[in-house]
């Protein structure tokens, strides 16, 4: 008992320790701030996860950077740039609407029309097969 | 016979997503294509690793090209690369400059005295702020910098004799060295 006691404490410990928790600010809003930039990049040595997320030491070297351009002032838009220039858009949760992600973007929109054009398709078929023969409808292959 | 529009629908659809899944799954996802390529290397100055006293930087080799190394002694790819990087050294076409990436300078000294040292100079980076600006993500990497300052290659991940010919050298010739 005390055993697993002992590792459900250690699995707590460990879940407590992958999260950055320090305050990085005092302030709160600023802290909101930081707390949301460090969400949406993408730590880049262990790929699902945010840099908040991770301990890798890039991760909070890049806390670091995102923590000490705030100091400086630094709008949200310039720190995503900053992290954009030198690592690419990868480093974004997010990625950018822009010509070259208009089809990720608008895929889910395409694919639901795609659906409900089918869907319309096949219930109208089926709704011209039941008026002109009825008893049709019994034919189709089903579990009977 | 003509294959009904509903059986063949799903089979084009089925034959498409594998050859995503073909030409997605043989990617590295590990590699990230730098969006350096082609910029401006971003500039350094930097303590040399083997004396405070000492600045290293991308100053250093303006107007030749140049290779920048980044490494660690934390990091068992370094030591696989190791022996490319001083068979490179010892063909003498361009400067090897190191970048000693969030290290111990003891522990880095000891390790170019053991393995041999095919760096011309070594910047000491312990916070790794200058690796951030070069987008490294993870060592070891190897940037190849044009005579004219700007990033024509970058390997991620240990480099090989391989690589070099085939990544870099190319680079080189058509720079109009001495090929």
């Amino acid at each position: 008992m005390r055993i697993v006691t002992l590792a459900a404490a250690g699995l707590l410990a460990f879940q407590a320790l992958a999260v950055d928790t320090g305050q990085a600010f005092t302030d709160p809003a600023q802290q909101a701030r930081y707390e949301h930039l460090i969400r949406e990049l993408r730590c880049l040595v262990c790929q699902n996860q945010s840099i908040a997320d991770s301990n890798a030491s890039l991760a909070s070297d890049l806390r670091r950077e995102v923590r000490e351009m705030m100091l400086a002032g630094r709008s949200d838009a310039e720190i995503r740039a900053f992290m954009t220039e030198r690592y690419g858009d990868f480093v974004l949760y997010k990625p950018p609407v822009a010509p070259r992600t208009w089809l990720l973007w608008l895929a889910p929109a395409l694919l639901l029309l795609g659906g409900i054009g089918v869907a319309g398709m096949v219930v109208l078929r089926r709704a011209r097969a039941a008026k002109s023969d009825p008893a049709a409808l019994d034919e189709e292959p089903g579990p009977s | 016979m003509k294959l009904p529009l509903r059986f063949l629908l799903p089979a084009v659809a089925f034959a498409a997503l594998v050859g995503f899944f073909i030409v997605g799954l043989q990617k590295d996802p590990g590699e990230i294509r730098s969006p350096l390529i082609g910029k401006p290397a971003p500039a350094f100055s930097l303590e040399s690793l083997g004396d405070p006293a000492w600045r290293v930087g991308s100053a250093d080799f303006a107007g030749r090209p140049w290779l920048l190394n980044v490494w660690a002694t934390w990091c068992g790819g370094c030591r696989e690369e190791h022996q490319t990087l001083l068979a490179i050294a010892r063909e003498n076409r361009l400067p090897m400059m190191g970048l000693n990436w969030r290290d111990d300078r003891n522990l880095a000294l000891r390790w170019l005295e053991q393995l041999g040292n095919p760096y011309v100079a070594v910047a000491y980076d312990p916070e790794g702020r200058t690796a951030i600006d070069w987008g490294v993500y993870g060592a070891p990497e190897t940037f190849l910098i044009g005579a004219d300052g700007r990033v024509l290659q970058k390997q991620i991940g240990p480099i090989t004799p391989e690589i070099w010919q085939r990544d870099f050298v190319p680079h080189l010739q058509a720079a109009g060295g001495e090929g």
